[in-house]
């Protein structure tokens, strides 16, 4: 390899208005935007994290007072819209800015202004929503002018992701270098194609919903149910199988880091991809905005007509995860692998992201009564944890291309382990307490056979930790920043085109 | 700009010009479909849901647009042909920048830009005749929360036929992107209110 002068598309001659702030914030570098959305992430989950461990201790006794009665639904309602909208959708595209121009051997991501716009847009859009909910809004809140504004900031929050996903759209189709092609194009770049073209057909329809809920409660408040009915018409985003959606990109760091653990080439490319567009099939169920559910009874017509479309929208994304992972162990058992401190926090992760897909298709079957219980939120939280292990992998992985420096191996590994228990910790009792009946979205005044007080003691003590870690892995970024050893040109021996190019890192 | 020294590979040759502003276009054209058609299926759910009544030629109908509204159905037929004529002048925008035609590619996007502002017009001509308040009822806050999204959409059509005339004016043509990437924007605003046209003002 020759070494050659290569002009930093990063640094600029001319001295910053206000200086590396100001640098920052009208920054059109797509690692820049990257990292702010993933730091953006980073403290809304530790705000999500925060309220569910709050949540959680107010439902170890059923008649705690904790949290008043009047915002408990309020609360729910941030920990869902943070959930989808302050974690994984912000977290997966900032990664996917990152890493993706880098990867299809990109100058720039396309279109970087609607990037940065759209990172703007998400930023005021989440920071509306948390202050809306704070100041009595959100759904069932008392203040009709918050409720106006959660509504307001959660269609700038969509309005911010679908500018990045534009962007990132383009990229992949069309900033590729000469002489790769689409079908040569790496698994994270594909994953990023497939969910931001998800991400582009199915919020827009959120969208639309929101602006007729937004008129109606701003005027009228009988069509849409005011307050109380914003729920029953945006529920379908926060929960699954539209929030499969949003983690479809972290199969694809999965699938792009086995190969290079395994040190062998992917075998069925083509299987990979397949499977990474199956999960985006959960995007037409949701779209129909009804949950799809099966009914195991009457004839065997009728058991047939409810089979299917519950196939189509709760099975075909957990077919495509099970492919994807298939294709994993595939690598794996044709190379040599090595295994590298990254791969336990991505595929505990994706173990999670699986079990809340299993969750979910047990969930939608009518006659195991789970409907309206907290099954559904412990697969939200599988779902959230689990997508959260990945990017900290990811983190971990192409961490010294973004900043130059190694995260410390024993960090990622017990930080992963870790996180891994938090989220079995916070989400499994609900899965059981979801068999006894207890009521989702309900803190206080519930009762049911069975050991109530642990299950819920035992997931506050998982979103307790959850916080432990998250604060950590902050510290240990930030500390590896500082001091941490730093990278060789390629730490993984990846020999993929992001390891090769110059990558400006710091 | 400063330089840096590192280890990379030699430069490649410059990669193809593969259409991105077409791309962001086309990306941003699926999007507001979905969004204008998520909108109209909302719209039907409601119209669905309304109670059943007979109209005054004893046709069992949705009691869904109140009786003392009347719907302005030559303002919005005028409307409905007005896209159609922008989606042509765009068209030839993109015709005159294939013939490197700086004068006609700037007249046709300053039209198309024209007959946006005619169409918004329109629009507003509708919501003056309808004369009814948005607080009236569901019907009501529904349509003016429908159609105002597409007035919205609207608006951008005329900022974008700017954008398009300001370069076409500067004289750059040798992208011609920028004249596909309008012409399709025109065309998705025609198709969206093509199906608003028939969900709203025709079938009510």
């Amino acid at each position: 390899m020759s070494t050659v002068e290569v002009p930093s598309l990063t640094h600029s001659s001319r001295p910053p208005a206000l200086g590396l702030a100001g640098e920052w914030l009208t920054t059109t570098d797509h690692r820049r935007i990257g990292r702010m959305f993933i730091g953006g992430a980073a403290v809304w989950l530790a705000t999500m994290v925060v309220v569910s461990t709050i949540l959680g201790a107010e439902r170890i006794v059923s008649d705690s007072s904790l949290v008043p009665a009047d915002s408990v639904l309020q609360l729910f309602s941030l920990v869902r819209t943070l959930a989808s909208f302050g974690v994984m959708i912000p977290l997966f595209i900032g990664l996917a800015i990152v890493v993706v121009p880098m990867q299809v051997g990109a100058r720039a991501i396309s279109f970087a202004r609607v990037a940065s716009l759209g990172f703007y847009l998400w930023l005021i859009g989440s920071g509306l929503i948390v202050g809306a909910i704070a100041a009595n809004g959100g759904p069932g809140g008392g203040n009709a002018q918050m409720v106006d504004l959660y509504l307001i900031g959660l269609a700038l929050s969509i309005l911010g992701a679908l500018a990045a996903s534009v962007s990132l759209f383009s990229t992949v189709l069309t900033a590729r270098t000469a002489g790769m092609s689409l079908a040569d194009a790496p698994m994270l770049a594909w994953s990023s194609l497939v969910g931001a073209a998800a991400l582009l057909l199915t919020l827009p329809v959120m969208l639309g919903t929101i602006i007729f809920a937004a008129v109606d409660h701003h005027y009228e408040r009988i069509a849409f149910g005011g307050n109380e009915g914003i729920m029953t018409w945006l529920g379908w985003a926060f929960t699954q199988p539209q929030t499969f959606i949003y983690v479809v990109v972290a199969l694809g760091v999965l699938a792009d880091m086995t190969p290079v653990m395994a040190r062998a080439k992917q075998p069925l490319r083509g299987a990979v991809v397949i499977g990474l567009g199956l999960i985006s099939t959960a995007l037409v169920g949701t779209v129909s905005q009804t949950s799809h559910s099966l009914n195991w009874s009457g004839s065997l017509t009728d058991k047939a007509k409810s089979f299917i479309p519950y196939a189509l929208y709760n099975l075909l994304p957990l077919l495509g995860l099970v492919i994807v992972l298939a294709t994993a162990l595939l690598a794996v058992v044709s190379g040599k692998p090595k295994i590298i401190a990254p791969f336990f926090p991505t595929a505990l992760g994706v173990g999670m992201i699986m079990t809340a897909m299993l969750g979910n298709a047990v969930q939608r079957i009518d006659q195991a009564g789970l409907s309206g219980t907290v099954f559904d939120e412990a697969a939200l939280i599988y779902l959230t944890y689990g997508s959260v292990l990945v990017a900290w992998g990811a983190l971990a992985f192409w961490g010294p291309r973004i900043w130059g420096k190694m995260l410390p191996g024993a960090a990622v590994v017990g930080l992963g382990v870790l996180g891994f228990m938090a989220t079995v910790l916070a989400a499994l009792p609900y899965y059981i307490a979801g068999f006894a009946n207890q009521p989702a979205d309900v803190a206080s005044d519930f009762d049911y056979s069975g050991p109530q007080a642990l299950w819920n003691l035992l997931s506050t003590a998982g979103h307790a930790l959850m916080a432990l870690c998250v604060l950590a892995a902050v510290a240990t970024v930030i500390r590896a920043r500082m001091a941490g050893a730093k990278a060789t040109e390629d730490p993984w021996d990846a020999r993929t085109l992001e390891w090769s190019v110059d990558g400006g890192a710091r | 700009m400063s330089t840096a020294t590192a280890r990379a590979l030699p430069a490649g040759p410059q990669p193809a010009n593969r259409n991105s502003l077409v791309m962001g276009t086309a990306a941003v054209c699926a999007a507001g479909t979905m969004l204008m058609f998520g909108m109209l299926a909302v719209w039907f759910k409601f119209r669905d849901a309304s109670p059943l009544r007979t109209d005054e030629k004893g046709k069992l109908i949705h009691d869904w647009l109140p009786s003392e509204i009347k719907v302005p159905e030559v303002a919005a037929n005028t409307l409905m042909i007005t896209m159609v004529i922008a989606c042509i002048m765009a068209q030839w925008g993109v015709y005159s920048a294939r013939r490197n035609d700086s004068s006609h590619a700037t007249l046709s996007t300053l039209i198309t830009g024209f007959i946006g502002v005619a169409a918004i017009n329109a629009q507003a001509a509708i919501y003056m005749q309808m004369d009814m308040g948005i607080r009236d009822g569901a019907y009501q806050t529904m349509f003016y929360a429908v159609t105002g999204t597409m007035l919205v959409l609207l608006a951008s059509g005329v900022a974008f036929s700017l954008v398009a005339m300001f370069r076409a004016t500067a004289g750059r043509l040798g992208d011609k992107q920028v004249m596909t990437a309008h012409a399709m924007y025109w065309y998705f605003l025609t198709v969206v209110f093509c199906a608003l046209w028939f969900v709203v003002y025709v079938q009510k």
